[in-house]
């Protein structure tokens, strides 16, 4: 009895013990970028740092404008080539496909989430640059690869997670929808897509948490060069590639830009999802 | 005068199951048809045929003829939406979509493709009359229907209903999840819609039953036992089944 008292006892603080841990240690990241970077911030001023684009770690500039927007652009493309593929899969699973595809193909497309990035990386270098070279001009390797790759990269993260959301909705709102004499995609419309928002949108930013993070693939895939892209065929750097390219060789002043860097990619990643909470929040109030 | 449906030499098979046995049954025009017997026998599958709501269930197969105004519904290249409009369903357990209430009942005319502001606030507020609620919720018409009480969310479906101006009414149980108050009322309005529509109603309450409907059925095990007007089916059963039932001798 008292033996039971204590197992009971400890397995709680273990458990309790280890969510703080796992806090404590996204604190002490996020403390450590922010210690490191924001010295240099304040060193090289907020505005040369975020509104320049001119990044020479040799020449001592380190403006990261290009890379903010370079960012901002892959995610975005990712998500205008992931989210609509992926709801509307989650879509199809669910509502136009017998029971046993789905019990097939849902498993089969949730692998697809399993594969290393850094082969998809490889697809798009092999496969679609040479493809965006020869059809639309440009080097290849571009903003646009790397949204097509990024995409492909989210789709099964959105898929299922909408796919989850469409499927507990109650078979009561599909059921009174086609009994009002609406078709199947009517009562998807109208009804089922209203009743599985907040999961759609929860999707979609998981999705987008991978692809603003998402770094192999993009090394790979979208030319690195620095600029702020003037077309979807121009090579661009993001911030999170241009960290990893760098950080291995950087010293001093270098390395605290790229710390910067990071400080900025958090903060991006932090409005980002915000802004997503808040589309979700309004969501709900229209129910 | 024709009935509203006539059924004649209906099986229903789910698999191998056979769930409704030869089945025949007329429905008339403008009178509530209750169809009554122990769970399981079948009456919401029959209805259930009545609307094609079996089409839904993949392993579902029917023989026999279903005419809804003469027409076979069962027949090849029927329309199944035009069939729901006109022959439509309240379930069991209130089932409000996730919308305001407006859009609850605006629902059928959006699916007609009627999208006018005029034209949608005057059936939401006529379909919300008819169903007695309008004086519940006309200063709430853009709250969420869910936030309802239950009564008021049944009566909501009703008025959903009532909007795309159906020809039949079928009810599945649609007071099992009310109080003894809010089954009086929609009760109460069962027997107004009565002037106007044919209604077929599931219920397992033999009061429920012998208080608002015209004619009975006895179902027993997918078999339609016996039927006929209330009255003398509850006073004069002529099949013993039928009587072991309503006296309460049944199981
Ligand atoms: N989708 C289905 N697949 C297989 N069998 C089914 C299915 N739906 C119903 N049945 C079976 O068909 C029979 C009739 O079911 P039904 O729901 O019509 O009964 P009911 O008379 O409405 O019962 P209750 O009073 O409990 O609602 C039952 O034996 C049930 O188990
Ligand atoms: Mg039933």
């Amino acid at each position: 009895m008292v033996v039971r008292w204590i197992a009971e006892r400890a397995v709680k603080w273990v458990l309790i013990a280890l969510a703080f841990s796992a806090l404590a240690s996204l604190l002490l990241i996020a403390v450590f970028i922010f210690k490191e970077g924001v010295p240099f911030i304040v060193r090289v001023g907020l505005k040369d740092f975020l509104l320049s684009s001119e990044w020479d770690p040799q020449a001592g500039r380190f403006g990261v404008f290009a890379m903010i927007v370079a960012s901002l652009c892959v995610t975005f493309g990712a998500m205008i080539v992931g989210a609509p593929l992926g709801v509307a899969g989650a879509i199809f699973l669910n509502e136009f496909v017998s029971r046993r595809i789905t019990r097939i193909v849902k498993p089969a497309i949730e692998l697809l989430a399993g594969i290393p990035s850094v082969v998809y990386g490889f697809i798009g270098v092999v496969a679609v640059a040479p493809l965006i070279r020869e059809h639309l001009g440009g080097p290849g390797l571009s903003l646009l690869c790397a949204s097509l790759i990024l995409g492909v990269m989210v789709l099964p993260t959105i898929m299922s997670v909408a796919a989850d959301a469409i499927s507990s909705v109650p078979n009561s709102y599909r059921e009174g929808a086609l009994a009002l004499g609406a078709t199947r995609w009517q009562s998807v419309r109208m009804v089922i897509l209203k009743a599985a928002r907040s999961g759609i949108v929860a999707g979609v930013i998981l999705g987008l948490g991978r692809a603003v993070g998402e770094t192999m693939a993009v090394i790979m895939v979208a030319g690195n060069t620095v600029q702020v892209p003037g077309s979807v065929l121009d090579p661009v750097r993001t911030l999170t590639t241009n960290i990893a390219l760098e950080m291995g060789h950087a010293t001093g002043l270098h390395r605290q830009a790229l710390f910067a860097t990071g400080v900025v990619l958090f903060v991006v990643i932090m409005i980002l999802n915000a802004l997503t909470m808040a589309a979700m929040k309004r969501g709900h109030a229209g129910k | 005068m024709k009935p509203a449906i006539e059924i004649s030499g209906l099986n229903l098979f789910y698999g191998l199951f056979h769930a409704l046995k030869d089945v025949s049954l007329a429905v008339e025009r403008r009178k509530i048809t209750a169809l009554i017997g122990p769970s399981g026998c079948g009456k919401s599958t029959l209805l259930r045929v009545l609307n094609r709501m079996n089409d839904l269930i993949p392993e579902c197969r029917i023989t026999g003829s279903v005419l809804v105004e003469g027409r076979d519904i069962y027949a090849g290249g029927e329309d199944v939406c035009a069939l729901r409009k006109k022959v439509g369903m309240v379930f069991q357990r209130p089932n409000p979509f996730p919308l305001t209430v407006r859009e609850n009942v605006a629902f059928g005319l959006r699916v007609e493709g009627i999208n006018e502001p005029g034209a949608i606030e005057q059936a939401v507020e006529e379909s919300l009359k008819a169903a007695w609620l309008w004086e519940n919720v006309k200063d709430s018409l853009d709250r969420s229907a869910l936030e309802l009480p239950l009564d008021q969310q049944q009566r909501l479906c009703v008025a959903r209903l009532l909007a795309v101006e159906p020809d039949v009414i079928l009810m599945d149980e649609p007071c099992s999840a009310l109080d003894p108050i809010a089954t009086g009322k929609i009760e109460d309005l069962m027997i107004e819609l009565r002037a106007r529509y044919t209604i077929v109603i599931v219920t397992h309450n033999m009061q429920q039953a012998s208080r608002i409907s015209d004619v009975s059925a006895y179902m027993l095990l997918g078999e339609m036992i016996e039927m006929g007007p209330t009255l003398q089916l509850f006073s004069k059963p002529r099949d013993r089944r039928t009587e072991d039932y309503i006296t309460g001798r049944y199981g």
